[in-house]
């Protein structure tokens, strides 16, 4: 009612009926007022602006409103509009400037542009549902209620180092029709595989970009199949602080935000945290033959690095390069993050090729790139995670040495290289497994093993069961004959490329999974792992399925019955890991006995006990680490002798002998059929011969001292 | 939209009639107000209604707050299914009891 509202809330202009008056400059974005709407929007090089407001879903506006001149404060536009319906509103605007590309303009007042800050997007609000391709205006702003009741939840802040991280894509998770939930693909059906993820043991899911995108984006037709390529994975954002309305059963209802926090709200409930992969580098735009939906019409030199030529950078591999160190589009980033941080709760950020969020305007690397700083300072993401892809498609490779300032953790790149080559075979590999199972203290000896995300695979490249099933890729359903995607993939078919009957082949590419996975779960660091590689997804060896919305994406759960031994495996060694607080150390070992326990806290050993072998030929290693010194001798564990045997045939690996009293027990042995291949914590056998234990070819053997 | 109040005893039942969405919303409102003015003990018949959009189920929220503030109780009956998965998938079902007929409802509500 008037009588409740401030008497700075009274409008003070009015045109055709509408009535508005002079607005708040921040924040930006649309934000509700009372009695009404309070827009907000930057631009430096803009020298009218117009605001466009609509009916939800109809072609024409009802209103624009040109921004009177006294409502600029310096190169931002304000104004509240009052009496509006909130929930029925799409609104954008007009930005008039010049169009001169060569000077880095390209201002056009016939196209109504997004707002950068819009909180819901309009337009694609059911995955794949054919656009109008005639709208004036196809990505229009929202506003969004920000009235969901989170209860008593927060984020967790789980200590990084406890996390187990599983990459999830939002719509291949259960669009199968074998995951059997209600509404496939959608946040909503996440929510009914609660259950399951907490059953595999994982405690973060980290998922594929949800932020709005367009699944049209370069549609084409398959070359394979004549069905539709489509972008699948959604690394283009159209816009950073909007979930994409397509994975919401309820997003033709506009209701996708309440769906995404519902799901993230009962996560939470169950120890599970949302991590979100971010792509910071570039926009949907593309290059100078893309599309005008935000930015580059509203203020094309501030938001992309440009050459002297007025054409875009690009070292993202798509076409542009988002200006993040420009001061405006750093604080936009920071305000994106703030909010979901605030707002959605989320727990932490990967930031895909963000060693671009360090090159200068110019695309050169700066020493102290204050985004990252900036980010690693905030207050407000204080305690989430903040990881990095810490590489560009421009060739920056900054594995071990991004700008950290005692925040970041990345991607290790070569965790996954090493680990792969040392699986297959390879020579000269011993002395980098002993550095990878410690998290990497030669690229992080400063940063401490948390600093490393470790995986074997990840969405980009193969699946952990194609990695032993393929020696090359195979991606000519994308429609690039078969040019696209890594061709360094360090992987080995076994014998056969791709799917055989052969006993003898699939038993061993089981093998290797469990190896595979084995490894990752007790290399200090933080393990990740792709969703469905838990049950032996195949994408039939293609390594870059960024295009299709099918089977090569689409989980299939019935794979959980046919691989029954991988995920059986998978649940225990995770459950092993979550067990043993000597694996999950947030600090580098120091190779001595700093608790008085007569052991170092680890050691290495080879077919001899205290002996590793680190000649070029040799395929074995063993590490063993002390429970006293688990946590830094804070807690009591068992403990853990590891060997890891990469040679064709089986060998003897002699023990090392435990203090008086204790034996070791066998918690796995991958060379064994399953039923025997793990055993559950607590039912671990006891060796009948305790002096030396015989380690199969190609094969992990885990032992628990106690 | 139509929106009739009845009154049983201390337990007020607003039945709807029509969808509410943005629009309607503001009458769905102020008769839930009426209602809440009148007792804390309140049945919401939606039997009669086809599709609520987040505008209406945020009038439903605020009802439950305000009837939970005086230690009252608040009822949902008749709730389609659309509209139920709808609630369920956007969280708002955790609030409300959903009973299938109005008598089931005042047998609920007259429970202590």
């Amino acid at each position: 009612m008037a009588t409740d509202i401030r008497i700075d809330y009274y409008p003070t202009h009015e045109q055709e009926g509408i009535k508005f008056r002079r607005g708040h400059v921040l924040p930006f974005g649309a934000t509700m007022v009372p009695n009404g709407i309070n827009f907000s929007i930057y631009s430096s090089e803009a020298i009218d602006c117009t605001l466009v407001l609509f009916e939800r879903g109809e072609s024409a506006p009802f209103a624009e409103i040109r921004f009177p001149e006294e409502f600029r404060t310096g190169n931002v536009y304000s104004m509240i509009v009052f009496d509006l319906d909130y929930e029925r509103l799409e609104y954008g605007y007009r930005m008039d400037g010049p169009f001169n590309p060569e000077k880095g303009h390209r201002f056009d007042k016939n196209i109504i542009l997004s707002d950068p800050y819009a909180k819901a997007i309009g337009g694609r609000d059911t995955w794949l549902a054919k656009p109008n391709w005639d709208d004036i205006y196809p990505y229009r702003s929202r506003l969004v209620f920000e009235d969901f009741d989170w209860e008593n939840d927060h984020p967790l802040e789980t200590p990084i180092e406890d996390l187990v991280i599983y990459e999830m894509h939002v719509r291949g998770f259960t669009q199968h029709p074998s995951s059997e939930v209600k509404n496939p693909g959608t946040f909503a059906a996440i929510r009914s595989k609660i259950a399951y993820l907490k059953e595999l043991g994982i405690n973060c899911v980290e998922l594929m970009p949800i932020y709005e995108f367009d699944e049209w984006e370069n549609s084409k037709e398959n070359p394979v199949t004549g069905g539709l390529i489509v972008n699948f994975w959604g690394y283009s954002t159209v816009n950073f602080f909007s979930p994409k309305a397509g994975y919401a059963a309820t997003g033709k209802f506009g209701m996708q935000v309440d769906e995404l926090k519902t799901l993230i709200k009962e996560l939470h409930k169950n120890g599970i945290e949302v991590m979100l992969d971010v792509v910071f580098n570039h926009t949907a735009e593309g290059d100078h033959r893309g599309h005008t939906i935000s930015f580059r019409g509203i203020d094309n030199k501030t938001y992309y690095m440009l050459t002297p030529e007025g054409y875009y950078f690009n070292f993202s591999g798509t076409g542009n390069t988002l200006n993040c160190n420009n001061p405006v589009v750093r604080n936009m980033v920071l305000d994106c993050l703030r909010y979901w941080a605030a707002d959605y709760h989320i727990d932490g950020f990967r930031f895909d090729l963000a060693a671009i969020l360090g090159r200068d305007q110019n695309g050169a690397p700066l020493s102290n790139p204050p985004l990252l700083e900036s980010l690693a300072h905030d207050p407000i993401l204080a305690k989430c995670k903040l990881v990095a892809e810490a590489w560009d498609a421009g060739g920056l490779y900054q594995v071990g040495s991004f700008p950290a300032y005692g925040r970041w953790a990345e991607w290790n790149g070569k965790y996954r290289d090493g680990i792969r080559k040392f699986l297959k075979g390879d020579d000269g590999l011993v002395g980098k497994m002993a550095q990878l199972v410690q998290g990497s203290p030669d690229l992080y000896y400063y940063r401490g093993p948390t600093a490393s995300i470790n995986f074997i695979a990840c969405h980009d490249g193969f699946t952990l069961y194609d990695l032993f099933a393929y020696n090359e890729k195979h991606n000519i359903a994308n429609g690039e004959n078969n040019n696209d995607g890594g061709n360094d993939n360090d992987s080995w078919n076994h014998g056969v490329e791709g799917e055989t009957e052969d006993v003898g082949i699939n038993q061993l590419r089981h093998r290797q999974i469990k190896n595979a996975l084995s490894i990752l779960m007790v290399s200090q660091g933080v393990p990740m792992i792709l969703s469905g590689d838990e049950m032996g997804v195949t994408k039939f060896g293609n390594n870059n399925t960024y295009c299709h919305d099918n089977e090569l994406n689409w989980t299939d759960w019935g794979l959980l019955k046919k691989n029954a031994d991988i995920y059986n495996f998978a649940r225990h060694i995770l459950r092993f890991r979550r067990a043993h607080p000597v694996l999950r150390s947030a600090t580098h070992f120091q190779h001595r006995d700093y608790v008085g326990s007569g052991f170092p806290d680890i050691s290495f050993h080879g077919t001899q006990a205290w002996k590793p072998d680190y000649s070029d030929s040799s395929k074995c290693l063993a590490f063993m680490l002390d429970g006293a010194h688990a946590k830094n001798g804070s807690i009591k564990d068992d403990m853990i002798y590891v060997a890891m045997n990469t040679y064709w045939d089986a060998l003897y690996y002699e023990l090392p002998v435990l203090s008086a009293g204790r034996n070791w027990y066998l918690a796995v042995n991958t060379s064994m059929p399953s039923g025997e291949d793990i055993f559950e914590i607590g039912k671990e056998p006891i060796l009948s011969e305790q002096g030396r234990f015989l380690v199969g070819g190609r094969s992990t053997v885990i032992l628990v001292g106690k | 939209m139509k929106v009739t109040i009845k009154d049983f005893d201390d337990i007020a039942v607003v039945e709807v009639e029509g969808n509410i969405d943005s629009k309607t919303a503001p009458e769905f409102e102020r008769n839930t107000k009426v209602a809440t003015d009148k007792s804390s003990i309140i049945a919401i018949d939606l039997t009669a209604v086809e599709f609520m959009s987040s505008a209406g189920l945020r009038v439903l929220l605020m009802l439950y707050r305000n009837v939970k503030a005086k230690n009252g109780k608040v009822v949902l009956v008749g709730v389609s299914e659309e509209i139920q998965d709808v609630m369920s998938m956007t969280g708002f079902i955790n609030f409300f009891k959903i009973v299938e007929k109005q008598d089931e409802a005042l047998s609920f509500l007259k429970q202590d």
